[in-house]
């Protein structure tokens, strides 16, 4: 089955979660990977409104019929605001990872700690490794 | 690494890109498109499963329904040849070692079909009751399973209805097989029986005439909804079949293992029982999760028919009446549940006839 290519302007942790930074603020979100390993998503379970996220640590869980499996944050913040409409169709981040299915935007704390992350093409190059 | 089984149809999962894994020692697709899909096209339409790891012992001779009776809890006396039943394999405190169907094939020859993953020990437990003119046989290895079930099922398949719990030789497009009208997903269907060597050749007359094929996932969300009982979640050795609301499959008035146990615990009425809940709050409820009420979810799942956690648990007597309220703990969430009427979905209370 082929990824529908993991977009240049995200950055990637190897827990399979991707950040838009902009400025000082970043979109989370899980990748395309991500949703095809967990297959159709049916729960949703938003963080706390408000909370802090550290970088490599779990703060959201999504589940499909048969798992369930920690959101981990890419990187370290205070979320601003978080993807309320996953609640009610959180098969939007199968249809969607990239776009619609975003999860939480966050203010991040260590602007330095993207470095960490891995851009697009070593993201694939990591999937490829994993075989 | 302990290598895993594959069933005939092995290839045809590849082929079909079939996400594959380890279940009960067998290598096993768990889903093909997804599950969701899966579910619905069997509630809908027609969806065909590989059970062929599924268990099948011979018990044959003059004595066989004899040994039968003594080790199962149903009464075999209430069925005939080209009969099936459901029936329970108990141990001496009443314990459910397997639960399966039996098929009468004559008065002197049955065939079991069990849980893959109790292959070994029903086996070996029928095998150490042996008595002489009743000769138990694995003969597993000789024969594929196919699980083809909805309300299109026989139509699909060119059969004729037959009534549930029957069985009789026949064919689908040439290839001979044994036509059970049994199944595991609360819809009309059948499971045919077929010689290992043509296994993969049934499977493509099948899926050629419009069934989805579909994976062990989706026959577990289709089994939950319709409250069947799982052996090792929600039934084994240490549970009972009164509490676990199996009562209807044991012959109290017969001697049979356990029976004696059992007739008390009905007498004296269970301290717990297996209730079915719904989610009345958003979250999944999952095997193993803690009942604050008492007791433990043993199966839990997404129900694709009501788009809400479903799971069974046993709870004590008290709380395991329709309405009543459960709280489940969702990984340190609590989350409200209420017990309901078993099975959780029906076709026809859904579909209103």
């Amino acid at each position: 089955m082929a990824a529908d290519g993991n977009p240049g302007d995200l950055r990637y942790h190897a827990e399979h979660d991707w950040a838009r930074i902009e400025g000082d603020e970043a979109t989370f979100g899980i990748t395309w990977f991500a949703q095809d390993a967990l297959g159709e998503l049916v729960h949703f379970e938003p963080p706390e409104e408000g909370s802090t996220v550290r970088g490599g640590e779990p703060y959201a869980e999504v589940e499909s019929v048969k798992a369930v499996s920690d959101v981990v944050a890419p990187l370290s913040g205070e979320i601003l605001e978080i993807n309320r409409a996953l609640v009610d169709a959180p098969e939007t981040v199968n249809a969607d990872p990239y776009g619609d299915g975003w999860i939480v935007r966050v203010r991040l704390s260590d602007l330095a700690e993207a470095e960490s992350l891995m851009d697009a093409a070593s993201y694939e190059q990591f999937l490829a490794e994993q075989g | 690494m302990q290598t895993l089984l594959r069933t005939p149809l092995y290839d045809r999962h590849v082929a079909a890109g079939a996400r594959l894994v380890p279940f009960a020692g067998w290598e096993m697709p768990v889903q093909y498109e997804g599950v969701i899909p899966e579910h619905l096209a069997v509630r809908r339409d027609c969806g065909v499963f590989d059970v062929s790891h599924m268990g099948e012992l011979e018990v044959e001779g003059p004595r066989a329904r004899e040994l039968l009776q003594a080790l199962l809890s149903n009464d075999l006396d209430r069925i005939g040849p080209d009969q099936a039943q459901y029936t329970l394999l108990t141990n001496d405190e009443g314990g459910i070692v397997d639960d399966l169907i039996v098929y009468e094939r004559d008065p002197e020859r049955f065939l079991l079909i069990v849980n893959a993953a109790n292959r070994d020990a029903d086996f070996a437990w029928l095998r150490d009751r042996e008595i002489p003119g009743a000769t138990v046989r694995d003969v597993s290895d000789d024969y594929a399973l196919l699980a083809v079930q909805g309300p299109r099922s026989l139509e699909r398949l060119g059969l004729s209805d037959a009534p549930a719990f029957t069985f009789a030789e026949g064919e689908i497009d040439g290839v001979a097989c044994t036509v059970n009208r049994t199944g595991y997903t609360g819809e009309l269907g059948c499971e045919l029986l077929v010689k290992e060597g043509a296994g993969g050749e049934l499977w493509d007359r099948v899926v050629s005439r419009g069934a989805v094929p579909c994976g062990l996932g989706a026959r577990d969300t289709l089994r939950l909804e319709v409250c069947y009982p799982l052996h090792g979640n929600d039934i084994g050795p240490e549970t009972d079949a009164i509490s676990a609301g199996l009562g209807w499959v044991c012959a109290l008035d017969k001697e049979f293992a356990g029976v004696e146990e059992l007739r008390r615990i009905k007498e004296s009425g269970p301290e717990r029982k297996l209730a079915a809940f719904v989610m009345e709050e958003l979250g999944i409820p999952r095997q193993g999760m803690a009942i604050a009420e008492g007791g433990e979810v043993t199966s839990g799942s997404h129900s694709p028919m009501l788009e809400r956690g479903i799971g069974m648990g046993y709870v004590p007597a008290g709380t395991a009446q329709p309405g009543s309220e459960l709280t489940i703990d969702l990984r340190g969430r609590p989350r409200r549940a209420r017990v309901v009427k078993k099975p959780i979905y029906s076709r026809e209370e859904q579909h209103g006839g």
